[in-house]
């Protein structure tokens, strides 16, 4: 390893290489799949390209290649619905986050500063623990027979059972308590670096405290209210696990849409079209969380 | 100026850590439960625990989920400290921007597309799926996870102890192990360990790209789940937990203490003439 141009390029090449196999080559063939037929066959599909053909293959593949799924998509209202209800079930989740998450991270940033590593580690020692397991733990919670419907008869504010589970309020829980990490974490980061001496400036000025939040201290923690967000909405809009364990039948979220396209249906090329219209949805958030990244890492660097 | 938390962030903090623990200790609670419904208690048994071991299936999907674990988390280790060194030393190279772009992307990327996409791949090339179909999907998620780690701790390291010791001679090779690799290790066992966990709790991603007797103990869980909610799945969440934790917290002590011990001596070598 004496010449440092070849360490260096190996260092580059090796994860650079890695994830262009496994990640980025990976949803060229989805749009490739998206773009053939259904067959019943294993796999379950009739290919677009056959690379054994040569260039006059390819060339009439070409013209084989159907938007049959794209058109099939549109014409369900189920997708469309499914796409809507994701978008708006992960809004509402973000915008409840943010609500439950802000007074959480400000009190923790507030806090002495021998509590606040304890207070960090308690925020993210859940994050460590299974998410499977913690959105099973809200089943025996919220089912009609559960603890929270035994516990409010107990206190008699209930005579009869509260319905939660299978519908979209238990999907709102599930994703706020295991998103709230994700939450947190960034709005405590930019709270924490804040110069409380500003507070002190605004409220010696004679600033009321509420104002002084809304002009001072909700500005300054923008940039984790910007990463906070992103972090949990772009995953909550094709959140699987969630909506298929806690949520019902009339739960549509595009994540149970495509797992049932695949697994149940097997209509591989149909879950692929799902799956390109949900990047399509996403790339937008997704270019704006990266640069959100790489503009934090060059500011810190 | 009145100094120390108020009301109001006290409540909201203790509100907010109610929340996040009390579904995680009724779990735990329950799985002791003799009964067979969950939501009524009828007395302490470790009967549970007893029927878990003793299922075989189980006992094999948490051995395969082990092995993947430890293997993919060590692989991705090593590709996501290349990574991080790759975007904070190697300043502007070819392609700088979309590689930048398919390390952040995975952290978002919502599971069912990258499994379905990583399927789709296998599929295309032949490869036959099972331990290493999962083992290659989990160190290419949690490979970006180690990178963002290492690369929050590389922005802070000083870069002038690499040159002191290549000023005295060090070869770069020897200087990156010998120098860098010490100061950095904290973030790479981090790293590390969420690769780990972030493998053992997949359920989404292992389930599209496994093939036969490759199944994991998230998707026995899962499967078992949606059969019933049945307090050995509790027993089995319990042991997962309190592995967790205990990992968790002993590995921040021994991190705290390395970096008591570190400020000590830097202390010193500052105190000395």
């Amino acid at each position: 390893m004496g010449n440092p141009f070849k360490s260096k390029a190996f260092v580059v090449l090796v994860p650079y290489i890695w994830l262009f196999v496994f990640f980025l080559a990976p949803f060229l063939i989805v749009l490739k799949i998206s773009l053939s037929m259904t067959a019943i066959a294993m796999p379950p599909y009739v290919p677009a390209f056959d690379l054994s053909a040569g260039i006059g293959g390819i060339l009439s593949d070409l013209k084989e290649l159907s938007l049959e799924n794209y058109a099939f998509l549109f014409s369900d209202s189920l997708y469309i619905k499914s796409y809507l209800s994701s978008l708006q079930i992960a809004l509402v989740s973000t915008a409840l986050l943010l609500l439950i998450g802000y007074p959480v991270a400000y009190g923790m940033a507030r806090a002495p500063k021998a509590w606040r590593p304890t207070l960090v580690m308690l925020v993210i020692l859940p994050f460590w623990t299974s998410f499977l397991i913690r959105v099973y733990a809200w089943i025996g919670i919220l089912s009609r027979e559960g603890l929270l419907n035994t516990f409010l008869t107990w206190a008699g504010l209930i005579d009869t059972p509260l319905t939660i589970l299978s519908t979209n309020i238990a999907v709102y829980i599930g994703i706020v308590y295991s998103y709230l990490p994700f939450m947190v974490l960034p709005l405590y980061a930019a709270l924490e670096k804040m110069d409380e001496s500003l507070l002190e400036a605004a409220s010696d000025l004679g600033c009321p405290p509420l104002k002084t939040f809304w002009v001072v201290t909700f500005p300054l923690s923008l940039p984790g209210v910007i990463a906070g967000c992103f972090l949990v909405f772009i995953p909550a809009v094709g959140e699987f696990v969630i909506p298929d364990l806690l949520g019902g039948s009339e739960t549509l979220m595009i994540g149970k849409t495509l797992w049932a396209e695949f697994f149940s249906n097997r209509d591989w090329p149909l879950a692929s079209s799902v799956a390109v219209i949900l990047l399509l949805i996403l790339v937008i958030p997704i270019v704006f969380f990266q640069n959100a990244q790489q503009r934090s890492q060059e500011r810190n660097g | 100026m009145r100094k120390g938390p108020s009301l109001f962030n006290i409540v909201s903090v203790t509100l907010g850590f109610a929340f996040l623990y009390l579904p995680i200790v009724l779990l735990v609670i329950y799985s002791f439960n003799a009964g067979r419904n969950v939501a009524i208690w009828s007395g302490w048994s470790t009967k549970w625990y007893v029927a878990m071991v003793q299922n075989q299936q189980l006992l094999d999907a948490a051995w395969v989920t082990l092995r993947v674990g430890l293997l993919s988390a060590t692989i991705a280790t090593v590709l996501g400290t290349m990574a991080a060194l790759a975007l904070v030393r190697h300043g502007r190279f070819m392609g700088r921007t979309l590689f930048s772009g398919m390390v952040y992307a995975p952290l978002v990327m919502p599971e069912v597309i990258t499994g379905l996409s990583l399927l789709l791949l296998f599929v295309a090339v032949g490869f036959d799926r099972g331990f290493w179909t999962v083992t290659i999907a989990h160190i290419t998620f949690s490979l970006c996870f180690v990178a963002v780690v290492v690369q929050s701790r590389l922005v802070t390291f000083d870069r002038a102890m690499e040159e002191a010791a290549m000023d005295l001679g060090c070869p770069p090779f020897k200087t990156f192990f010998v120098v860098t690799l010490p100061i950095i290790l904290p973030a790479i066992i981090a790293g590390w360990m969420l690769a780990f966990t972030l493998s053992l709790d997949d359920l989404v991603i292992a389930s599209f790209t496994t093939g036969p007797g490759a199944t994991t103990l998230p998707m026995r869980i899962y499967s078992a789940v949606r059969l019933g909610v049945t307090p050995e799945i509790n027993a089995v969440s319990t042991v997962l937990i309190g592995i967790v934790t205990i990992g968790v917290i002993s590995a921040s002590l021994v991190t705290k203490r390395q970096e008591a011990e570190r400020q000590k001596a830097e202390r010193l070598a500052a105190a000395a003439p």
